[in-house]
């Protein structure tokens, strides 16, 4: 049974078509191995290889895939709430409330992507803490924490630029708090409110430029850094699962 | 790929540059200027030369719809009338910390910010909280046909009440 499936599956890996995509070829060798990860565009990011202690939940709990994870969730129900969401004054409110009470699964899809962007934030602080604890920013990774701290903006911002779409009463006066925390900037800090705002207060300019930066601007940073955060994982040696003599001594 | 700079005699005074040396600063020199002109341009892009948004001058009405010693918010247009016994007066009604709308409690005769808990008395003088500067005085005026004008963009320092 498992011989006849393996045959098949070999089969579907020498077919013509399939050479044509996938050209790593059939068998079990560690050369046709380290070819399916170095030849996918996807997977050449990762190393090639990994050793088991790196893979082990104790080794990172798996707090960087786990954040990974709820950002793909985000852009998945990001994209569909999209479908419903008018970013224009008053209608945001209206769609935001005909997704909780109109649209068939909306509530469900709005609380997804609202509790995700809540466990994104969540989990990447807890991966930062659990790299500092770890050690595992320290050389040759030191760059890839600056990355890290960029991916941390980067999912503020888009915590923060979220925050004002629905368009009621918490999210204008966060948002009006929020700018005027920006006008605090010596010299400049009236001129960045007035950018951020695309106007004097929170307004019909300002709901559309928050709407543009959190479906478009701030996750296309967020995708190109964390593209640049897993590739740096190889560059830097692997994930680090800490010192094997210091546990040993200790 | 052929190095023509190299090939050539070099240049035996010092201050000359090679033809590459030269191209090449005049190449930095074009993409320099184009990245700054980039900027002025994006920077005007994103600042909006028109503003659709309410006009800063608000009619507050007849002075008679306002009883006397009372304070009154108007929360769309984020000001308070105040009629004291020897006239009117019109005060922001955002409060200086954060921007929030602020609101009078007419039980404790003092203005209330719900975001952060600034107190201010109904002249506007900070009494506790945050907030870095009292409520400002707003410009205001009688109209031709006997209405309360106020200015919201024009602060006024000079504490002068309009007298009916």
């Amino acid at each position: 049974m498992a011989s006849t499936l393996e045959q098949l599956v070999d089969q579907v890996r020498e077919n013509r078509i399939w050479r044509s995509i996938f050209r790593s070829g059939t068998g079990q060798s560690n050369l046709r191995k380290a070819l399916v990860v170095q030849q996918n565009v996807f997977l050449h990011l990762f190393s090639i290889k990994a050793r088991k202690r790196t893979l082990e939940f104790r080794a990172t709990w798996y707090l960087g895939a786990l954040t990974f994870g709820t950002f793909a969730i985000l852009v998945i129900t990001g994209v569909l709430l999209m479908l419903y969401y008018h970013p224009s004054v008053p209608q945001a409110y209206a769609d935001m409330k005909d997704l909780q009470y109109v649209v068939s699964s909306g509530v469900f899809l709005r609380n997804l992507h609202r509790w995700s962007a809540h466990a994104m934030v969540f989990l990447v602080f807890t991966h930062m803490f659990k790299v500092f604890y770890r050690g595992a920013y320290r050389t040759p990774r030191e760059f890839n924490w600056v990355v890290g701290v960029i991916l941390l903006l980067v999912t503020l911002l888009l915590s923060y630029t979220g925050y004002l779409l629905p368009w009621d009463q918490l999210a204008y006066w966060a948002v009006t708090v929020g700018s005027n925390i920006a006008s605090a900037v010596p010299l400049m800090g009236a001129k960045i409110r007035f950018l951020m705002l695309g106007g004097t207060a929170v307004n019909a300019n300002a709901l559309l430029r928050f709407y543009v930066l959190h479906c478009v601007i701030l996750p296309l940073f967020a995708i190109l850094f964390i593209a640049v955060h897993f590739w740096r994982i190889r560059k830097d040696g692997g994930i680090y699962a800490g010192d094997h003599s210091s546990e040993v001594s200790s | 790929m052929p190095e023509d700079a190299k090939s050539k005699p070099v240049p035996d005074c010092p201050e000359e540059m090679s033809r590459r040396q030269f191209f090449v600063k005049i190449g930095a020199g074009s993409i320099a200027a184009a990245a700054l002109g980039t900027a002025a341009f994006s920077y005007e892009y994103l600042s909006p030369n028109v503003l659709y948004e309410p006009s800063p001058i608000v009619d507050a009405g007849k002075p008679d719809h306002y009883p006397p010693d009372s304070v009154t918010l108007d929360p769309q247009t984020a000001i308070y009338v105040v009629r004291t016994a020897e006239g009117f007066f019109a005060l922001s009604a955002i409060c200086t910390h954060l921007g929030c709308l602020t609101a009078y409690k007419s039980d404790l005769g003092m203005i209330a910010c719900p975001c952060h808990g600034s107190k201010f008395n109904r002249d506007g003088v900070k009494i506790e909280g945050p907030a870095p500067r009292p409520l400002p005085w707003l410009r205001m005026w009688m109209s031709d046909e006997g209405n309360l004008m106020v200015d919201r963009s024009q602060a006024v320092a000079i504490k002068q009440l309009v007298r009916i």
